[in-house]
């Protein structure tokens, strides 16, 4: 009782501030212009010296960046020139050569399942009419993998070997993952300069933070006994790292391999606002033609792109007893789908009599939909915008922003400690002290109304799929699409049918951000021991007392992980979501995107990483409350 | 190194270890003194997992250190080989104080003179068989037909010939520790170490490892310290014992001297359970032979379970020494007394 009374008394207080004290406290709402901290004019500058001036002694920075390019344009030019645009006058590898190596590959790592499902997953780019884009995709991905992986494994590596290494670099990997990607293509545009290239390492940069927690974390797990073993047979450093350590890890690296392919099936397609080309560059094309069924094609070539790699470097990860002659079928392969190429234009270029398109289809359902049910939907949208957006809306941009900053500090000094209380308060603070504190408050209206939505229709989908192994594995090949399909793809037909503004970034942001609230719940539910269920029945427990009393009680923290996620998933959409005209922080990101603005850029991005930030600790320290009072060990916490 | 009165030089010394655990221990060790109590430790903040400890194995002798979780065996075994640094103390092996070698010494001496076997085998799990047990010979730099040789021929010793390929996760728990068993002995170590190696293993399997385990030390001779928490194992296996709890030996001795006199209640706690007859030789139970000796005789250093059959028929046995004079005489009713009073 005492614990409900202080927080209500917190809470009146914290009304009461907000709605009484703007004529006493002004600075407290508005923050003073004289002294918004002029951190976008600061990194501006510090990029301009960064360009023109640093030096090294031995070469400037422009050198060096341009060193860094040369050298990633040589592996890519050749990564084209084999897989889409031909090279020494040869022309590329034919669609019948990639299917059959990819299926081949599949064979090698998961048997005849995987060998088909990828086989088939290509052939079904090359029946779409999707191949040469796809094949660009393919090679930039190709290039950014190992660069990525290798980049942050040895990040990882020394972090393991070197603690104070890991303290360094924690807060950084912490706001790589939550600094939304377009403020880091400005710089990167800025520094690299417009093309493929500079998508590729905007992309590694992007994928390479996973990898390194991944690889400090498999490598932790390793058991200390295969440490003891390693010393005791008189292994030097450089033998333990790589004959036990990192084999011993392997299964948990190959996870972070994964991890690093599929963020980057993500990022090149953001990457094509930089130049990326490919499917990127079609999916972005036809959203600014708002030609959905295009678009959808294009996404749709992605996803069997990220299914095929993602199940092969999945099974790679298994040890198995591989059979000899791969090599010889590749080369085998090679050689035949070569001649049969000469022989038969078929096999060079798919045909295009042979290709399929259900793009026309896709825009008329939405046409359709249009002429039958404008009134319908314009109603919906308008109710929900005058009975809840607005007033949600303006009631946030009212908060003063000491008030807020207080009250969060109170949140986080009473769900954990005084420290998380003080990070919390200062990073509202230092949004405040941008100048764009009535932007923050759009993205968090924004990003809070479509989080209840999506947690309102996750939870209940994820509940009932939790029940039922049929359905479940239905729900999850749809979120799994959800999630690997560009978000980009989820624009088009939101503002088809309700036209540019907030309500259509929210419906955005919702389809986008409802697979991890889907899933977290039914994981959870999943995961909730058996015996107590049991224990439940033989009580004499209802179906619906057991979900109640039992499963949602103790998948409590496993759905607050959700509803992170959730949020994470919402605020990464939002800042696309300025490409259909949002007044938010992510449009203050897009708009320095296209004013190559690297300082208004990146103050923008970091106030989005803030509020993610102070979103993700706050539930992680209430997770972490509820999980020790339910006595459940160990720390689940996804990534 | 000082003489041990009762035989030759000890093979492995081990004179006054500590281990104290905590970013401070060695400072905390110096604070407090070498008597105190692991109450004291704990009242600061830090665990004294080692304390004061004092062994002497001998050549060729299966000394097992046995103890409960928690009682600091596995830390003290890893302080002999200095997988972990202890806190003080001293470790004589080959006349050199390992304490006092460098990284580089210990390296070699774990190469060459030194192998373990692990409680969850540890073995690599993305190499065959074959190439698990070569492991410690290909860490040395030795070229892949002489370590595959000898890693094969050590595969063989241990029972696994023609698994040679196999990768650990194919193989039962059993046969995983017999890789084990077979890496710990690829390099042909002097020094055998094995932590609790059958403690993850069924019932049935260990009985049959235990088996295993001696009749590979009959061939090789290795000079073994032995870690296990199963009190029934160590008599089975032992030539000495020392019981550890909190860190510290409580006792020490041959299994024979341990049953018959615990030196606390709590090593009395484990020696309660043991079926005296099978632990306690002839010699020690034998009296003075008065008059004429019995016809039937039996060996000094045989187990009263072994003699116990043969009084069937007899009143009385005919003790022999190990040369075949007569030493005593084994009486009926002291063997009954012995059986009953266990």
């Amino acid at each position: 009782m005492r614990f409900a009374a202080i927080w209500l008394a917190v809470l009146g207080l914290f009304w009461g501030f907000s709605a009484l004290a703007k004529p006493l406290l002004p600075w407290a709402f508005d923050w003073p212009k004289a002294m918004v901290l002029p951190a976008a004019r600061w990194i501006s500058a510090f990029t301009k010296w960064l360009l023109n001036e640093a030096s090294f002694g031995l070469f400037t920075f422009q050198e060096l960046t341009r060193g860094v390019s040369a050298v990633i344009e040589v592996p890519y030019r050749a990564a084209t020139g084999v897989l889409s645009e031909g090279a020494f006058g040869l022309p590329p590898l034919s669609w019948l050569a990639v299917v059959v190596l990819v299926a081949l590959l599949g064979h090698r790592a998961g048997g005849l399942r995987l060998a088909l499902l990828s086989g088939l997953c290509f052939l079904f780019i090359a029946v779409f009419g999707q191949w040469t884009s796809a094949m660009v995709t393919l090679a930039s991905i190709l290039i950014a993998v190992p660069i990525g992986v290798a980049g942050g494994m040895s990040l990882g590596l020394a972090a393991y070997r070197w603690p104070g290494f890991a303290r360094a670099i924690t807060p950084v990997l912490d706001l790589m993952q939550t600094i939304p990607v377009f403020a880091y293509l400005v710089p990167v545009l800025i520094l690299f300069g417009f093309g493929p290239v500079a998508a590729i390492i905007a992309t590694v940069i992007y994928a390479m933070p996973p990898m390194t927690r991944i690889t400090q974390l498999a490598l932790q797990r390793v058991p200390g006994e295969l440490r003891d073993l390693g010393n005791m047979v008189g292994c030097s450093r450089r033998q333990m790292t790589w004959r036990v350590m990192v084999p011993s890890a392997k299964a948990g690296l190959m996870v972070g391999v994964n991890q690093v392919i599929m963020l980057s099936l993500n990022m090149v397609i953001i990457a094509s606002m930089i130049g990326a080309g490919g499917l990127g560059f079609d999916v972005l094309a036809a959203l600014r033609r708002l030609d959905f069924g295009a678009g959808l094609e294009a996404g749709f070539a992605i996803v069997a792109l990220a299914i095929a790699l993602d199940r092969i470097s999945q099974a790679l990860a298994y040890e198995r007893v591989v059979r000899h002659g791969y090599l010889w079928g590749a080369l085998g392969t090679l050689g035949i789908a070569g001649l049969l190429a000469v022989l038969m234009p078929g096999v060079q270029s798919y045909p295009e009599s042979w290709q399929l398109s259900t793009g026309t289809f896709w825009g008329q359902v939405v046409a359709w939909i249009n002429i039958n049910y404008f009134d319908t939907l314009e109603a919906v949208k308008n109710a929900l915008l005058i009975n809840v957006l607005i007033p949600v809306k303006r009631f946030l941009i009212a908060l003063p922003w000491a008030g807020v900053a207080l009250f969060l500090g109170f949140v986080g000094w009473r769900l954990r400690d005084w420290r998380l209380g003080a990070l919390v308060a200062g990073l509202t603070v230092l949004i405040a002290a941008t100048g764009l504190w009535d932007k923050a408050m759009t993205t968090v209206y924004l990003c809070g109304i479509s989080v209840v939505i999506a947690m309102l229709i996750g939870l209940p989908i994820g509940v009932m799929a939790a029940e039922r192994a049929s359905l479940w594995r239905w729900v999850r090949l749809a979120i799994d699409t959800l999630q690997t399909l560009p978000s980009f793809v989820y624009l088009m037909p939101a503002v088809m049918l309700f036209r540019v503004g907030d309500f259509t970034a929210m419906i955005a942001v919702v389809a986008y951000a409802v697979a991890p609230a889907i899933r977290y719940t039914a994981l959870g539910l999943q995961g909730v021991d058996a015996r107590l269920i049991e224990a439940g029945r033989a009580m004499g427990c209802t179906n619906w007392q057991i979900l109640t009393r039992i499963k949602l009680r103790l998948a409590l923290p496993e759905i607050m992980l959700g509803l992170n996620q959730t949020i994470m998933f919402a605020l990464s959409m939002l800042v696309i979501t300025a490409l259909v005209g949002t007044r938010d922080l992510g449009q203050e990101v897009y708009i320095a995107l296209t004013k190559a603005d690297s300082g208004r850029g990146l103050v923008g991005g970091l106030a989005v990483a803030f509020i993610a930030i102070i979103a993700d600790r706050l539930i992680g320290a209430a997770a972490a409350r509820a999980r020790a009072r339910l006595g459940i060990a160990g720390d689940s916490h996804g990534g | 190194m000082t003489e041990d009165a009762s035989g030759p030089a000890p093979k492995l010394l081990c004179r006054n270890v500590w281990k104290v655990f905590g970013p401070k221990g060695a400072g905390v060790l110096a604070d407090l003194g070498m008597d105190a109590t692991a109450a004291q430790f704990e009242a600061r903040g830090y665990v004294a997992a080692v304390r004061a400890v004092d062994l002497a194995v001998a050549e060729g002798e299966i000394f097992v250190i046995m103890g409960l979780s928690g009682s600091g065996k596995s830390t003290l075994v890893r302080c002999l080989s200095r997988l972990i640094e202890p806190t003080s103390g001293e470790i004589w092996f080959h006349g050199q104080n390992l304490l006092t070698a460098s990284e580089a010494e210990m390296m070699q001496l774990r190469r060459h003179k030194m192998g373990m076997v692990f409680q969850h085998f540890a073995l690599l799990p993305h190499m065959s068989v074959l190439q698990n047990v070569a492991f410690p010979l290909e860490v040395q730099g030795v070229g892949r037909a002489a370590r595959e040789d000898t890693a094969r021929k050590m595969i063989a010793l241990v029972g696994l010939a023609g698994r040679e390929d196999a990768l650990p996760r194919q193989l039962s728990g059993g046969q995983q520790q017999r890789v084990g068993i077979a890496r710990s002995l690829a390099a042909d170590p002097e020094l055998w170490f094995l932590d609790e190696p059958f403690s993850a293993l069924d019932p049935l399997i260990r009985r049959e490892m235990q088996d295993e385990f001696l009749r590979l030390q009959a061939v090789l001779k290795k000079t073994i310290v032995f870690i296990t928490h199963d009190f029934d194992e160590a008599i089975r296996l032992a030539d000495k014992i020392a019981i550890m709890k909190d860190g510290a030996v409580v006792q020490q001795g041959t299994p024979e001297e341990i049953v018959l006199h615990p030196a606390t209640e709590y090593v009395a706690e484990f020696t309660k359970a043991v079926a005296r007859a099978k632990v306690v030789r002839v010699a020690s139970v034998m009296k003075p032979l008065e008059g004429a000796a019995p016809a039937i005789s039996i060996a000094a250093s045989a187990k009263i379970a072994d003699a116990a059959p043969l009084f069937l028929q007899e009143q009385a046995l005919r003790v022999v020494g190990a040369n075949g004079a007569t030493v005593g005489v084994l009486q009926r009713d002291d063997v009954v007394a012995l059986m009953l009073g266990g």
